[in-house]
Order: structure tokens, then sequence, then C-alpha cells
């Protein structure tokens, strides 16, 4: 199992503050790692550092081979990151905002097609609009986005938030699944029971610091 | 990254697909169609019915075509980047590492199309409201008048549209640094058009210098656009 996050005293600074001050945490391909703490601990910025969004000041860090002290834009293509929005075009329906994504990354339509069946988008659902969507379908569109750009590491912050019990279990089966063709996953949650059955392994995040 | 992926994303490709779906998310939203087609033609007969003389109305036809048009951008640029902020969406682009220059291109592209659609009709509108006329080389003059103050406008609507897209008050903020940004566009534009409808007696060749600083006008917003539009979208 090839090495995906690899971070060693990662320092982070964000408006002046260490927001990671000395973060070490390696995840291998496949796993799915929760990342648990207190809000304002470091999490969200652990995940946006991973995606390239935030520079490394001091320390090492690499995700999916790439040195992000020296790159942070070619990884971003590889790295899916799904925050509290959904990143969806209201106006849209689910097979336009999935084949939005589809083109950008050059996947055909037979693609899209396997793609949505894949997350159980069925023919009637794909081609209702997004705002009519609920909370769960909404996530469920914004998964598929990422597995049709075949993001290799998801970056998952709070995904089961606003969802109702049937909605977190269509995440967690969609995660387990992407987790099963080789993603890998880190996933921020407050909803400590259900990600710890959905993850391999947790580790605590703590005034900027990982923990095991 | 590989080449594949490099060629998935470079700037002509990213730019396509971005205005495709600009102009999608318009045409099943209608929001342009609905609201600032019909803004810009009131704006038109108000004018109409404020100046109410014949001959102040087809001697000013020119400027009064393209303040319509500079109203109508602020309101097509606002759409254009709500669309993309209210769920996260230009965020996501950023985060899948598009290429901005390819966002910013496209986005303008999408700005472009709406407005000449919304130019042709507001033209049409002069010569029925305020008795505009126009001979041969007229019609060549202002379209390529047309073509490159849209191109400006898209191009600068679009630098600043992103530069607002994440700020409180955006909606105030936007024509407040957009407005005297293109006021070369308005005069160089109204200049061109003047000449091309030969209104107040001017002739159609007065009007191409004015067509040559719309177009370098569009090209300085163009290529400072690509240059420095990821940088914008980032912070």
């Amino acid at each position: 199992m090839s090495m995906v996050v690899d971070f060693r005293d990662a320092v982070v600074v964000f408006n002046g503050f260490p927001a990671l001050a000395g973060a070490t945490l390696q995840v291998s391909q496949g796993e799915i790692v929760l990342l648990q703490g207190p809000n304002g601990a470091g999490k969200t910025t652990l995940l946006r550092a991973c995606a390239g969004l935030l520079p490394v000041e001091r320390g090492g860090a690499r995700v999916l081979g790439v040195d992000l002290c020296v790159d942070r834009q070619s990884v971003r293509a590889r790295v899916g990151l799904l925050g509290h929005a959904n990143g969806l075009f209201a106006d849209l329906s689910i097979r336009e905002n999935i084949s939005f994504w589809a083109r950008l990354v050059g996947a055909t339509s037979a693609e899209v097609d396997a793609t949505m069946q894949r997350m159980g988008i069925d023919g009637r659902l794909a081609q209702q609009k997004v705002s009519l969507l609920s909370a769960g379908q909404k996530r469920r569109c914004a998964l598929a986005c990422l597995v049709v750009r075949r993001a290799e590491l998801w970056l998952l912050d709070e995904p089961h938030a606003g969802l109702d019990a049937a909605g977190r279990d269509e995440i967690d089966a969609i995660i387990r699944e992407a987790s099963s063709s080789g993603a890998t996953v880190l996933i921020a949650s407050h909803e400590l029971e259900r990600a710890k059955g959905l993850a391999t392994r947790s580790v605590s995040v703590v005034a900027g610091q990982v923990r095991a | 990254m590989n080449t594949s992926t490099s060629q998935q994303n470079s700037l002509i490709h990213v730019a396509r697909v971005i205005a495709a779906k600009d102009l999608r998310i318009e045409l099943r939203s209608r929001v342009v169609i609905n609201q600032v087609f019909p803004f810009a033609g009131l704006v038109m007969v108000m004018f109409a019915f404020a100046l109410d003389n014949d001959s102040v109305l087809s001697r000013v036809a020119g400027g009064l075509v393209w303040l319509s048009t500079l109203f109508s951008l602020i309101i097509i640029v606002q759409r254009s980047f709500a669309i993309d902020v209210a769920d996260g969406s230009l965020e996501a682009q950023r985060v899948a590492g598009l290429d901005s220059a390819g966002i910013f291109v496209g986005k303008a592209i999408a700005v472009m199309v709406q407005l000449v659609v919304l130019e042709i009709l507001l033209f049409l509108a002069a010569v029925v409201l305020y008795r505009v006329s126009l001979n041969g080389d007229g019609v060549v003059l202002l379209v390529t008048c047309v073509v490159f103050a849209t191109a400006g406008l898209a191009f600068v609507g679009t630098l600043y549209g992103g530069l607002t897209a994440g700020a409180r008050g955006r909606e105030t903020l936007l024509p407040l640094l957009l407005l005297p940004v293109v006021a070369p566009v308005l005069i160089g534009a109204t200049r061109a058009t003047e000449s091309a409808f030969t209104s107040g007696g001017a002739a159609v060749s007065e009007g191409w210098p004015w067509v040559g600083v719309l177009a370098v006008f569009a090209a300085v917003f163009g290529l400072g656009g690509i240059l420095s539009f990821g940088s914008l979208i980032e912070e």
C-alpha cells in the first residue's frame, strides 16, 4: 500500500496563528481515517492543507507523492474536498452537474452513467434540478462529482451534517465503496459513533497537533 | 500531473466547459432573459420619455444604448458569480486545480454572448424608439465597435466580478469599482456608435480611432485577467 498522506511536523499558519503546529500523520491508500477533535483544533486546516489550499510553512508534507512545500497546484486535480457546501449548481440537474465535472476531466458519457448507477441515482432522479433535492440527495450528487473527477484522496469535512439517518447511511455506503475502489478518505466529523464505525482508524487533532 | 490531465486542464478546454455551463444555467434559469433584457429595454424607454425630443434622442442614441448595456453588465456579472458562490462551486473549481485563466476566459465568453444578444436588442430598440439610421460603412463600424466594446466589458466585468465574489457587500461594491473603470469603453463605444449613426453630422471614418481605443482596452483587460484571475480567486 502506497503512502497517500505523509505529514511530518507540518506547520500551517493561518491568519498569523499556527493552526497546525507540528502535525504528523501518515495515511495509506484505501484507508478511511477519522479526524476527531474539538472545534478550532485544526481538523479543517489539516484537510485544506492536504488539498493544497494552505501553504505548509515548516516541516514535511507530501500528498499522493507530491511535495506540498514545493508544488501545491498539481495535487489539486487528484484530490476532492467536500466541505459544508456541496459545490453544486442549483439550476442544473444532477446529471448536468456530474457531466460538468466529467467534461472537465475528459470522462465519457458512459462514465457519467456508470457513476450515477454506482451512486444509486436513477434516470428520473438524474433529471431533477439540484434546487429541488433533499440535503441527502445533494450530498450524494456532490460525492458523485468526486467519483467522476476520479479523486484519489477524498477530504470530507462533516459529511453527515444536516442529513437524516437514511441520508447518513447512504453517505457511509458511498464512502466504503470509494475506499474499496482504492480511494483514500479523511473525514473530519463530530458524529463520532457513526464515523468510528465507518473509519478504519481514528486520530485526534488537538491544538493543531495530531495524536494517534 | 500527467500529460492527459494537463491537456484536460488546458485554458481552452476549461474555458469551453465553463462557458457552456454558465450559458446552460442561464437557459435553465432565464434570469437574464426574463429580468435583465426587460430592465435594459425599460431604461431605453424611460430615456425616450425623459428626453422626449426626436432630434436629441437620435443624437444621443449611441450613448443611451451603451449606458443601458453598462447597467445590464453589472447585473449579468453579479449573476455570473452568484451561481458560482452560492453553494461553494467557485471554491470547488479552485480546489480541483482548474486553470484559473480558463475559468476567467470561460466566464467572460458567457458574459460576452449574453451582452451581444442584449446589444442587438438595444440597437433594434434604438432604431425604433430613437429613429436612428445606418448606412453600409456604418454597419461595419458598428459591428466592429460592438465586438471590441463587448469583449472589453466582459473581460473587465469578469475580472472585477472575481475580485468582489467573496467580498461582503459585493452587490454594491461591484458597481462602485466597475463603473469608473469602464468609463473609457462608454466614451469610446459612444463616439464610435455616433459616427456609425452619423449623429450630429459625424462622419463614419471618425469612429475608427475610437474602435482602436476599445481594442486596446479589451486586450489589456483580457491579458490582465488571464494573468491575475488566479490570484484574485485564490485570495
